[in-house]
């Protein structure tokens, strides 16, 4: 699931499980993750972007992913790799809603 | 300490209903208080219960206002105004809805960002900046 890219940069994917998918509550427990780390961290819905600011709650929702849709997470910085566990396991247990 | 919020509305509900969501969607390492009503129960604001609500509110990192209609504008800038030179310049009254911006902002505040930010993050709802 993880490709370790460039220095400092981790991308990995995963596919939104829970019915709702990214609405809000998710949304914001995205946001909330992502800011507890130092490393820039964004997703797509596709592999080569456009790239949504994680940390951003606006951006965030706007995103809209569905159920089924694939995230496309890649981090940069010094904790990018915590960062994208992180990001991963939140979207694997449904944003804690499943 | 994070940012505090402050949900201004004309009904007494919806400030409480907007608070509930940022409760449950955000939690409760935010500061946050909320006024609706003016002082005879009707819809309407209270630029009394405001400064209260600001007092509840408070952080050293400063509290965004969220407002809904016209006069809720005005009496949270009011109420901004009467407050002790210390508090003054750490209250802003942000230009976003008042329901999703209080969710946005408190959000942003979670994160532990400064006013500024916790109050840009609101008003990018209604596009004020480019994505």
């Amino acid at each position: 699931m993880n490709d370790a890219g460039p220095p400092a940069t981790r991308t990995g994917s995963i596919v939104v499980p829970n019915a709702a998918g990214l609405h809000a509550r998710p949304a914001v427990k995205l946001t909330q993750t992502a800011k507890g780390f130092s490393s820039r961290i964004e997703f797509a819905l596709a592999p080569d972007g456009p790239w949504i600011d994680a940390k951003s709650p606006v951006k965030v929702m706007r995103a809209k992913a569905a159920k089924g849709v694939t995230l496309h997470f890649r981090a940069t910085g010094a904790d990018a790799d915590a960062a994208l566990s992180a990001m991963l396991e939140l979207a694997a247990s449904g944003f804690g809603e499943e | 300490m994070n940012v505090g919020i402050v949900i201004v509305s004309h009904s007494p509900k919806i400030a409480e209903g907007a608070a509930d969501m940022v409760r449950q969607m955000v939690g409760d390492s935010v500061p946050l208080a909320f006024t609706g009503g003016n002082p005879d129960g009707g819809l309407g604001t209270d630029m009394a219960g405001i400064m209260a609500a600001i007092d509840t509110a408070w952080s050293d990192a400063g509290v965004a206002i969220l407002v809904d209609l016209g006069g809720a504008e005005t009496n949270a800038e009011m109420a901004v105004s009467l407050l002790d030179d210390a508090r003054r310049d750490r209250v802003v009254v942000c230009n976003a809805p008042v329901v999703e911006g209080a969710v946005i902002a408190a959000t942003e505040a979670s994160g532990g960002s400064p006013l500024d930010v916790v109050c840009r993050a609101a008003e990018e709802i209604y596009g004020a900046i480019a994505p």
